[in-house]
């Protein structure tokens, strides 16, 4: 059983191979992109480190090393510990409904005395590990079977009724998505796709009477926003009056007129781009997306080089995800898609964001590191 | 090693399907550019011009409004620092406990703590809200050492127009006041501005534009809630014009002082160019109460004074010319040539017309009288004679050749064109012709004929200048602009008739038996030729003629004789024109008349030419005795 963990070389990588294979490239890149968010941060506290830039760098550091930690821990580790993560997820969001507090009208968080755990953001991240484990045991031809079915579509549903419920619709929509992908990803028929697109578009009238009415308000102001540009399309036409006067080159670090007079609210949180691209113009922000493409590239290619189905499957996962999460933040602040709460992935301020952000990028270097080890469809426990 | 040959297949579909996945991601990033281009790129220049109408907001600065300034440079009108109190409600952390620190050092009254109240509520509350104007010195230092208490209280210095000599020029500057719902026809945007003041009457009015300069601008930038941040440029405005006047603040000032306690109005011009050097309207207001609002107790006082206070009688005041009004007659009558200057009349103190009699001042009669005596002695039976003789049409003429019956287009506005009858005028008026009894009347300046004082000035101007259109001008420059009037025209009277009239008001005044020679001049090289006119207000009775007329003491003030008085100085080469009209005041010669005499003594002592009156004579009160004329 033993040499089924072994890697293409034949042997186990030492903590010193591990640290060779780390990709420090790809460490940079993330260092580039968090650096942006630091200084629309500085910019945003008008010139200051406090209360923002300090603090989101302090996690940052607090993120590499968790990335740290989590890459150089065997890939194997983390696929023994898929299913109990999974586990222990599920239960805090179930605990949620219990335990959880109120705030900004949602019931999100669980306060765990040090931190307020945002259960649902953990479910991202386990969800990804617990497919990527589910379709690792299975063959090609049992995927697309409908007993094998069940399992997932129980593994994306629960969670994401339970999201639904708190009432976060964008992770509820992110989890959702984040599953659909995995699923075809390990391979899922077409047929599937077809059927369940077209089960989708029927949906749309019954889940339009499940939405909140502030849910269904943000929807509508987003086809219409100019209907009431001081309610609730104020966000979003500020957001493109301030990303659409910055123009080719942007008025200057700092000098954002829009974000700086607060016509632009949540600038360092959920509409972090919009300044960047008042100050920074087109070409900061395609700056910025140019570094995101590259993240997601990096992170394709590893799922392209990995001999294990997890590794794949985990990469793509996280991959998606870290693209859902820039792709909802950009298209909401340029009034493609309606307002709903997602952050800027490393460059919004926020806690709970950044270390998910960094223990998913944790497990994708995990990947990579380990990506020549090959490993059985039901390697047992690793330890 | 392979432990698994399906691996090979689960890895040739995930590749397959990680390239559609990586190229729908790229294809969304390509969307999300030409987002962004469309945005920054196409679009950018509409949302740049929206950005700005977010974040940019002009506040408007007020320009500081024209001086006004006397012939010398005496200023009439200046602005003034208005110490004031505002509160920024957001600075403290209760308005009421505030107000109540602040009332110990500025005492509030009831109205102001609730207006200040009641607009901080209404009002965001970073902007500041006044509470208390135009305090003292003291007060505004009382407030600046208090400030560390007083949470939320800010003092500030603001401008406000003040008016150094009040009552003495309120009718003829004028004053400010707010605007009012009619005043914003007007498009200025500084009509908007809280607190600013335009120019309601007067001069102030007249030229408001000219003294209101034009609106300063600070672009300010400010946040999504309205707060400013800081500015962003700062243009001053152009400061409104200084206005200089022809008027001798002295003299306009002694003037007033002199008319003090009746209702009265005098004018005083110079005979060749017109310029009004001194123009007094009693009683008056204060013009610096309106510029902070008037107690409804004081405008009532206003409105209900029979002296009229609010109204300037020097153009608005309307008064039958009496006496005054016969040189115009004498002229009339030279000019037809069927009147022979020198041929006597017989008076006897009564003429009869039709079943009518015409009566002299004088009941006993002047017997026979030529016209410088008639002139002299200001006999009526001489005048309803040879107005009788010549008749209304030349009468009529001859009034508007001396200005009579026409407005000038002066400075102040307000001007009333008084009125010369005529045979036209009655019947599109009155339906009725004219009867010749009337043409007596006016002969004598009453009836339907009425001058204002500044009439009155411009018939003495043009009779004493050598029949030239003089007319009246009160502005010298404004700005760099000077104002000149072009060189008077002649208004088309015989020298003989001109020398004729002013050898009668010679007589009036220099003749030891003329109406006026107690209030002559004659300190050496000042000489006045003037004329006195008594205006009938009330109906005489024929029974009231017979049991004997009531004198005026013995009468209602508000049915008394007008008291008029018009002279030009000096006699030997005229410069200086004056009138006076005291309303009821009795007697041309006894009230009007030496009125008149002290301010043309002040006139030629002042006059630059006049080296003979030197040392120190101010103009004394006048000890002339009463005189009696008709």
């Amino acid at each position: 059983m033993v040499d089924a963990f072994l890697n293409a070389s034949g042997r186990e990588m030492s903590l010193k191979d591990k640290f060779f294979e780390f990709n420090w490239g790809f460490l940079l890149l993330v260092f580039a992109i968090a650096s942006m968010g630091f200084a629309m941060l500085y910019s945003v506290a008008d010139g200051n480190f406090d209360p923002w830039a300090s603090r989101q760098a302090v996690r940052f550091g607090i993120g590499v090393c968790v990335l740290f930690v989590v890459a150089f821990v065997d890939i194997r580790v983390w696929m023994n510990l898929a299913y109990p993560a999974y586990g222990v997820a599920l239960a805090l969001l179930v605990g949620v409904e219990f335990l959880g507090f109120r705030g900004m009208g949602a019931q999100r968080w669980i306060d765990l005395g040090f931190i307020q755990l945002q259960p649902s953001e953990l479910m991202k991240i386990t969800l990804i590990l617990a497919l990527a484990r589910y379709f690792h045991g299975l063959t090609l031809d049992q995927v697309s079977r409908l007993r094998f079915l069940v399992a997932p579509a129980l593994m994306i549903g629960v969670p994401f009724y339970l999201t639904l419920r708190q009432p976060d619709l964008g992770t509820a929509m992110l989890i959702a998505i984040v599953g659909v992908v995995l699923l075809f990803m390990a391979g899922l028929a077409w047929r599937y796709f077809i059927v369940g697109g077209l089960a989708a578009l029927g949906a749309i009238p019954v889940a339009w009477g499940m939405l909140h009415d502030y849910q269904k308000q943000r929807v509508l102001t987003f086809l219409d926003p100019e209907s009431d540009p001081l309610g609730s399309g104020y966000h979003i036409l500020q957001s493109k009056i301030a990303l659409g006067s910055g123009g080719v080159f942007g008025k200057g670090f700092m000098e954002g007129t829009q974000s700086h007079l607060n016509f632009l609210p949540e600038k360092h949180t959920d509409f972090i781009f919009t300044m960047l691209a008042e100050e920074l113009g087109l070409v900061g922000g395609l700056t910025l997306l140019g570094l995101y493409v590259m993240v997601l590239m990096f992170g394709l290619t590893v799922g392209l080089q990995t001999r294990n189905q997890f590794g794949r499957l985990l990469a793509i996962g996280i991959t998606v995800n870290f693209f859902l999460y820039i792709f909802i933040n950009t298209a909401m602040v340029m009034g493609l898609v309606p307002v709903v709460g997602v952050p800027l992935p490393l460059v919004s301020y926020g806690g709970t964001a950044m270390l998910t952000l960094m223990l998913g990028f944790g497990f994708l270097m995990s990947v990579y590191i380990h990506r020549n080890y090959e490993i059985t469809r039901n390697p047992g426990a690793f330890w | 090693m392979l432990t698994d040959g399906t691996d090979n297949v689960r890895f040739k579909t995930f590749s397959r399907r990680a390239a559609i996945l990586g190229g729908a991601q790229l294809l969304v990033f390509g969307g999300l550019a030409s987002r962004m281009y469309y945005l920054q790129v196409l679009k950018s220049s509409e949302y740049q011009m929206l950005a700005e109408e977010n974040r940019v907001n002009m506040r408007l600065l007020a320009p500081l409004r024209g001086e006004i300034l006397d012939r010398f440079g005496t200023v009439l009108a200046s602005n003034r620092q208005n110490f004031r109190v505002l509160l920024i409600p957001e600075q403290t952390p209760d308005i009421e406990e505030t107000l109540t620190k602040l009332n110990r050092v500025v005492p509030l009254s009831e109205t102001q703590w609730k207006r200040v109240l009641r607009d901080a509520r209404r009002s965001p509350a970073f902007l500041p809200i006044t509470v208390s104007e135009n305090l003292s010195w003291a007060q505004f230092a009382q407030v600046n050492i208090h400030e560390p208490d007083l949470a939320g209280i800010e003092p500030d210095v603001g401008e406000t127009r003040h008016y150094p000599h009040g009552q003495a020029l309120a009718h003829v500057v004028g004053y400010v006041a707010a605007v009012s719902e009619r005043d914003l026809d007007d498009e200025d945007p500084l009509l908007k501005l809280p607190g600013f003041r335009i120019g309601k009457s007067g001069l102030e009015r007249r030229l408001d534009s000219e003294l209101r300069g034009t609106a300063g601008a600070s672009h300010v930038e400010v946040n999504a809630y309205g707060r400013v941040i800081r500015e962003l440029s700062k243009d001053p405005g152009t400061p409104g014009s200084k206005v200089v006047l022809t008027l001798d603040m002295d003299l306009q000032k002694y003037a007033t002082e002199r008319l003090a306690g009746e209702a009265a109005a005098a004018v005083v011009m110079d005979i060749h160019t017109g310029d009004v050097l001194a123009s007094v309207s009693t009683p008056a207001y204060d013009p610096n109460d309106f510029n902070v609002g008037l107690s409804q107790a004081t405008w009532n006082g206003l409105i209900e004074n029979p002296y009229k206070p609010l109204v300037n009688k020097t153009i608005a005041g309307q008064y039958p010319p009496g006496s005054t009004f016969k040189m115009v007659v004498a002229a009339a009558a030279v000019d037809s040539g069927l009147v022979n200057p020198n041929q006597k009349v017989q008076c006897t103190g009564k003429i009869t017309l039709g079943n009518h009699d015409f009566h002299c001042w004088k009941r006993r009669g002047h017997g026979y009288v030529n016209m410088l005596d008639s002139i002299m002695h200001s006999c009526d039976i001489y005048f309803y004679e040879i107005a009788k003789k010549i008749g209304i049409d030349r009468i009529e003429e001859m009034a508007h050749k001396f200005g009579l019956g026409e407005t000038y287009g002066y400075e102040v506005p307000g001007e009333k064109p008084g009125l010369v009858p005529s045979r036209g005028w009655k019947r599109a008026t009155t339906g009725a012709p004219w009867q010749q009894g009337e043409t007596l009347i006016a002969g004598i300046g009453q009836g339907y004929l009425l001058a204002t004082p500044l009439q009155l000035a411009v018939m003495t101007s043009r009779l004493a200048n050598g029949g030239k259109a003089v007319k009246p001008r009160l502005v010298r420059s404004v700005g760099e602009e000077g104002r000149f009037s072009s060189p008077a025209e002649p208004i088309g009277v015989s020298d003989r008739a001109l020398a004729l009239a002013r050898e009668g008001m010679n007589r009036v005044s220099n003749h030891p038996r003329g109406t006026a020679f107690r209030a002559r001049l004659d300190e050496p090289g000042m000489s006045l030729a003037g004329k006195t006119g008594t205006a009938q207000v009330r109906r005489i009775t024929r029974a009231e003629r017979e049991s004997g007329v009531l004198s005026n003491e013995e009468i209602e003030w508000r049915r008394r004789d007008h008291a008029l008085f018009v002279a030009y100085a000096p006699v030997e080469d005229p410069r200086y024109a004056v009138s006076v009209v005291v309303e009821h005041g009795s007697s041309g010669s006894r009230t009007a008349a030496p009125v008149a005499r002290d301010i043309m003594r002040l006139v030629l002592e002042r006059d630059p030419s006049n080296r003979l009156a030197q040392g120190s004579q101010g103009p004394a009160t006048s000890q002339v005795q009463p005189l009696r004329e008709g």
